[in-house]
């Protein structure tokens, strides 16, 4: 398996996040290549490399570029880094660790799209990694890298800004976001149109992840085909993978996009704390349907995980031990979906608190018989029946937790309490250190 | 609602006019990185400044907010109330958001927040009589890895122990 690594091998350098480290370690050598070549060149290259969308949504990042119409100015580009998905941290660090990366990528991109202005819409709890990218983009137009000639040479104006968000999960869904970056509240839109045809300002917009865009640079450095052959079948490359809970060594983990996550789990990770056993591990952040601790051997790859009846998502495997209650997480994972739902949609705003009231009445011990079938019931109504998917994300993990874990659910309705009693969050609960990108974190 | 210029003076009797001059001077800068018909992209960078400034969103500042972007002040209520870091309503001197997400209660946040309560006497978004600390359970932020994690005056702060958040507290003037 190959160890390649694109994002992280910056990460923990002296100054990582400076334009001059950046320009040591050969940045910006892409954007002067991708420059000599024609744009439709540099699409053809991120559609060779089997890039798909790091976001959650695992759509191939080559096909959208070419989704926008061919004769409609200007056009946008924004880069989502709304990263609000429970379990999700990576983001975060290629902001901290390698902006830069970051935004040669956007100008490659903009530039094999022909597009002049890009908005990195960033989560307003985010407020240190925004500076970090305010003085990252501040010293590219020092440099003449961005403004009115790219890189300094080509007569092609490109402006990159930052547009901090206020708290709110539902503007990483990619129409609530353009209606967030044009001032409103952050209501998604209905689909179709897509953004690539009416986007921002009803102009054609580009929406990539962070850790999407991030990975052009190499893309173009080395060529799509390097870049498919790093993962397997319709998906390339390596990807972040983010740990956190119940084990030994959470953190952010860049490896092939097919790495197994029981592999990543006991051996990367260090394996449970305390040597417990896993009980349930949520695979791509919250919305993901969870897996029990017998599933966990399988290959991370967006289709193999969607085989096995769930979804890589965002990229974060969140890891419950066997002293955990899942009535008592579920319940946890409710109320958030509750708490971020918009209110746009009836099924969603009335059906999420409902949810979370129910599922805290059964932990609690006050459940009646019936409740759980409800519950099912429950999400069954809210999944597909919204216009955007918080509805389904929030109705997956209640329909996989009854149905994985149902004779726990029915154990707190016939015993009128919570069998895990004052530990239902694990009988180690404590706080450890953690390996981003193969250094130890420091906070 | 008319649209008015930006720097036009309507809407602001009831706000001190230094505030509203330091507000105009951080905001207008801001303006340049939306087209010039699209100001009102800039109503979040603009309440946020109306909060650094003048403490709240009070009706006046959303006001100030909605008049310097050409939209009604409704569109700047609706902004303000729907995000969950904008205050609509006076808060305590700080401000501490403590996530209790999955990731973090796995690791002992809902220990902390539960010990928070009762230390400081408040229930989740309460204000402690002394006015020093408003206390709020907030949703994930982004520190799954590093958990638990809080939001200090909106400076991160990972690896929570119950000790290391009242030593923070305690720090707090």
């Amino acid at each position: 398996m190959s160890e390649t690594l694109i994002l992280t091998p910056r990460w923990g350098t002296k100054d990582s996040h400076t334009l001059a480290s950046y320009r040591r370690d050969g940045g910006y050598a892409a954007l002067a290549k991708a420059l000599a070549m024609a744009p439709s060149a540099i699409v053809d290259e991120v559609k060779a490399s089997n890039l798909r969308g790091r976001g959650g949504a695992g759509f191939a990042c080559g096909l959208k570029w070419t989704f926008l119409p061919k004769d409609v100015r200007p056009r946008y580009l924004t880069v989502n880094a709304d990263e609000s998905e429970p379990g999700t941290f990576k983001d975060r660090y290629i902001i901290e660790y390698d902006p830069h990366m970051l935004l040669e990528g956007i100008a490659i991109a903009c530039y094999a799209n022909d597009i002049h202005t890009a908005y990195i819409y960033i989560r307003g709890e985010f407020k240190r990694q925004a500076e970090i990218l305010e003085v990252a983009i501040a010293e590219e137009y020092q440099a003449g890298i961005l403004g009115p000639r790219l890189l300094g040479k080509l007569d092609f104006a490109l402006d990159v800004h930052v547009h901090r968000g206020a708290g709110a999960y539902i503007c990483g869904e990619e129409s609530a976001l353009l209606e967030s970056l044009e001032g409103k509240k952050g209501y998604p839109r209905l689909k179709p149109p897509f953004p690539a045809v009416i986007g921002l300002y009803g102009k054609p917009t580009i929406i990539n992840n962070v850790e999407t865009i991030a990975n052009v640079p190499w893309i173009v450095q080395h060529g799509g085909a390097a870049f498919a052959a790093l993962g397997v079948g319709k998906s390339g490359g390596t990807r972040l993978f983010c740990v956190s809970g119940h084990v030994n060594r959470p953190g952010v983990y860049e490896k092939p996009v097919h790495y197994n996550l029981k592999r990543l789990i006991m051996e990367d990770c260090g394996g449970v704390l305390g040597g417990r056993q896993v009980k349930a591990v949520i695979p791509g952040g919250s919305s993901a349907p969870v897996l029990t601790g017998d599933e966990i051997d399988v290959s991370m790859e967006f289709d193999a995980l969607k085989a096995v009846g769930t979804m890589a998502g965002s990229g974060g495997v969140i890891v419950m031990d066997d002293s955990t209650c899942m009535v008592r997480a579920l319940s946890r994972i409710s109320k958030f979906y509750a708490d971020e739902s918009c209110g746009q949609c009836t099924p969603c705003r009335e059906g999420t608190p409902w949810m979370e009231g129910l599922l805290e009445r059964i932990e609690h011990g006050l459940g009646v018989p019936g409740d759980v079938d409800k519950l099912a019931q429950m999400a069954n109504n809210i999944g597909g029946q919204t216009i955007c998917a918080l509805g389904d994300a929030a109705a997956m993990p209640v329909q996989s937790f009854v149905k994985k874990f149902r004779a726990e659910f029915e154990r707190h309705v016939t015993e009128r309490r919570c069998p895990f009693g004052d530990h239902a969050w694990g009988k180690n609960q404590e706080t450890r250190e953690a390996v981003i990108g193969g250094v130890t974190a420091q906070v | 609602m008319p649209n008015r210029e930006p720097g036009s003076p309507g809407a602001v009797k009831d706000l001190p006019a230094e505030g509203v001059q330091r507000f105009d001077a951080e905001l207008f800068p801001i303006l340049r990185r939306y087209p010039e018909d699209r100001k009102a992209s800039a109503m979040l960078p603009a309440l946020r400044i109306g909060e650094h400034v003048f403490g709240y969103l009070s009706p006046p500042v959303m006001a100030l907010a909605a008049d310097r972007l050409g939209v009604s002040p409704a569109r700047a209520q609706e902004v303000a109330t729907f995000y969950v870091m904008f205050n609509t309503k006076p808060v305590g001197r700080h401000v501490v958001e403590i996530c209790t997400n999955v990731s973090c209660c796995l690791t002992g946040a809902d220990r902390i927040f539960r010990a928070l309560k009762q230390k400081l006497g408040v229930e989740n978004g309460g204000t402690t009589a002394d006015g020093l600390i408003t206390l709020r359970e907030v949703e994930c932020l982004g520190s799954c890895g590093t958990a638990p994690a809080m939001l200090v005056d909106e400076e991160m702060i990972e690896q929570l122990t119950l000790q290391k958040v009242e030593k923070i507290l305690g720090s707090l003037g």
